[in-house]
């Protein structure tokens, strides 16, 4: 208990977010054990896990760097395709499912990084309202380019058209991503034991990221574009960084989100998903990436919990996010929730004098 | 006091200074903006452990010198050199790695974190540690950053604040975030510090502290200043030399005496005699 308290409080609150997912991973997993969570309940992890990470990261570009990006599902999409066509190739020669995911990931991974890295030349020139423009744009085209990709597999590797599954001309093959049909046969790689390591992973990259002399910089960028380069430190390096290990999260999420279906299109991935994953982070508190994690978990899960009073499900979604949004903004209940908090640290205070 | 002597090229520098490179001389330094030119033909040459200031009436141009000289504008006419090496091409980033590092009239200080993160984040260039060591917390992440919060207190105690380090520094009162912004510039290690209005907002004690920590932080730290002041106390208190510049142009310069009896100073800077 005493080196509890040694701790500084970051360290704690880490530690709180990692002991939360842990403590929620295990309880599922005892109930889905004693087949306590119902079928549709527990085809919902696996997304949960990767909507999750998908806020997570987001919450590193918009909380942490503080630049507003809404093509954040262009990089899911991105690792999501990518991540299906390394399966499928790897296919031949890898046989071992668990080993061809955790290499998919990786891929998937990198490509979405590649991709941001190449997106934010551009885009991190911008600030403010016009870099979310740029971005809401690049996702919208690279959610197009997948829309009339063809990409089929046969004995001599892979083959890519822009035209048609015709043009591929397959010997004995199959088509992996048949144009606006999306990606077809995948296999159901991923599962909720999967979701859940790459969640901590996650969670490790951000969390750490966040206090240290990189993560510093990044904030003090956020904070501070003048002071942040008077004392040497460079704005694009920095954006860059963040921005990069965002959309290589947000790859990693789409892989294990892609692998979890049998057919997925590309439209699946569009501006309203960006903008759903932005509620996620903005519900949760910019920067606060616990938060990201809660918010995350309720609003994903609030539409199947609500499902008995079916006809009144989306009304209640969405009160309740007007009404958190009212009392996260509102300094009346700011002012309330402080007090709470003041009357509960005294409590604790007393409590611990007796126990000395 | 060290007095000035003259040196070759037609300047002045302290006695204690001559034969070594200035840290700062600048030639012919220019800006317009559109049509105005904000600063004209300002010459300076700062020694190595000179404590400079630069005075002038409202809107003279003194912060637009210093934000040349941190190249958060470019100079249009002109050129600086730092130990005696051209600045031209450098950023803001680039400048302050080589050697100027400085506070700001209206506090930038990141409000959000706490004060030994504002230190840390001045520490920034002196910290070995890369994204992956960042990452993965690998040996040298734990190294940094005992060794960073080791000087960071360290930094903090020339103003007696390391007790404030784990306060949020937006929350400190003005006069501790001025010196905590003070305190961030210091932890860049850089050669030449520019104070934009350091004493704005401290009552005369805390003025009078500041005067003396100004001396410390040049003997200890072996560096140059060069100040925007408007509390002439301080100025001539502390300042070897001094430059007094009026809408954008240098009007004088010399030491504190020399300057408190330029009749040009005293009608530009504080009105005619007879009206005072």
């Amino acid at each position: 208990m005493k080196k509890w308290k040694n701790l500084s409080s970051k360290t704690r609150s880490d530690f709180l977010t990692y002991t939360m997912v842990i403590v929620a991973f295990i309880v599922l997993r005892v109930l889905s054990a004693f087949g306590m969570l119902s079928n549709s309940l527990t085809g919902l992890l696996v997304p949960l896990c990767a909507y999750i990470i998908m806020a997570v990261s987001l919450n590193l570009t918009v909380g942490v760097l503080g630049e507003l990006s809404l093509g954040h599902a262009g990089f899911m999409s991105v690792g999501a395709f990518s991540g299906v066509i390394a399966c499928a190739g790897m296919e031949s020669f890898i046989p071992n499912p668990i080993l061809r995911l955790v290499i998919a990931v990786v891929i998937g991974g990198i490509l979405a990084g590649i991709t941001g890295f190449l997106i934010g030349i551009p885009v991190l020139r911008l600030r403010g309202d016009y870099l979310a423009i740029v971005t809401l744009a690049f996702g919208e085209i690279i959610k197009n380019i997948i829309n009339c990709l063809y990409i089929g597999i046969d004995g001599s590797g892979l083959h890519f058209s822009l035209i048609s599954s015709a043009d591929l001309a397959l010997e004995n093959g199959r088509v992996v991503i048949n144009g606006p049909v999306g990606a077809v046969g995948v296999q159901k790689l991923s599962t909720f034991t999967f979701g859940f390591v790459l969640v901590m992973l996650t969670l490790i990259v951000v969390l750490n990221l966040k206090r240290s002399r990189t993560g510093r910089a990044i904030m003090a960028v956020r904070d501070n574009r003048i002071a942040a380069e008077s004392v040497g430190i460079s704005i694009t390096k920095y954006k860059m960084i963040a921005f990069i290990t965002s959309a290589v999260m947000a790859g990693a999420a789409g892989v294990l989100f892609a692998m979890n279906y049998t057919s997925l299109t590309s439209s699946k991935f569009d501006f309203n998903q960006s903008i759903l994953i932005l509620v996620f982070v903005v519900l949760g508190g910019l920067g606060n990436i616990r938060g990201s994690i809660i918010a995350t978990v309720i609003l994903y899960l609030l539409p199947e919990i609500l499902r008995p009073i079916q006809d009144y499900r989306m009304l209640i979604y969405s009160i309740v996010l007007i009404v958190v949004m009212l009392t996260t903004n509102s300094e009346k209940a700011k002012l309330f929730i402080e007090k709470q908090k003041a009357k509960l640290k005294e409590k604790k205070e007393k409590g611990g004098a007796k126990g000395e | 006091m060290s007095k000035y002597v003259p040196i070759p090229s037609n300047r002045m520098l302290l006695e204690r200074d001559v034969g070594k490179e200035p840290v700062l001389e600048t030639h012919h330094l220019g800006i317009d903006f559109g049509g105005l030119t904000a600063v004209d033909d300002f010459e300076m040459t700062i020694g190595q452990t000179e404590i400079a200031g630069l005075i002038g009436p409202n809107g003279a141009g003194k912060t637009t010198v210093f934000n040349l000289l941190t190249k958060v504008y470019h100079p249009t006419r002109g050129t600086i050199l730092l130990n005696g090496k051209e600045t031209t091409g450098m950023d803001t980033a680039a400048i302050n790695r080589a050697g100027i590092a400085r506070t700001f009239q209206n506090i930038r200080l990141f409000g959000a974190q706490t004060v030994e993160d504002n230190v840390k984040i001045g520490l920034h260039m002196h910290m070995k540690t890369n994204i992956w060591s960042d990452i993965f917390r690998l040996p040298s992440y734990w190294r940094e950053e005992k060794k960073a919060k080791e000087s960071a207190r360290e930094l903090l105690s020339i103003f007696d604040m390391q007790d404030l380090a784990k306060h949020q520094a937006g929350s400190l009162p003005y006069g501790a975030q001025r010196r905590l912004e003070i305190v961030r510039a210091l932890a860049t290690k850089p050669c030449l510090l520019l104070l934009d209005e350091p004493a704005a907002g401290m009552n005369p004690s805390e003025t009078a502290e500041l005067m003396d920590v100004i001396r410390k932080i040049r003997d200890n730290f072996h560096i140059a200043v060069l100040l925007i002041e408007h509390d002439m106390n301080l100025v001539m208190g502390i300042c070897e030399g001094i430059v007094v510049l009026n809408y954008g142009k240098i009007i004088a310069k010399g030491t504190p005496e020399e300057i408190q009896s330029n009749p040009v100073v005293i009608e530009a800077y504080l009105g005619k005699k007879e009206e005072a």
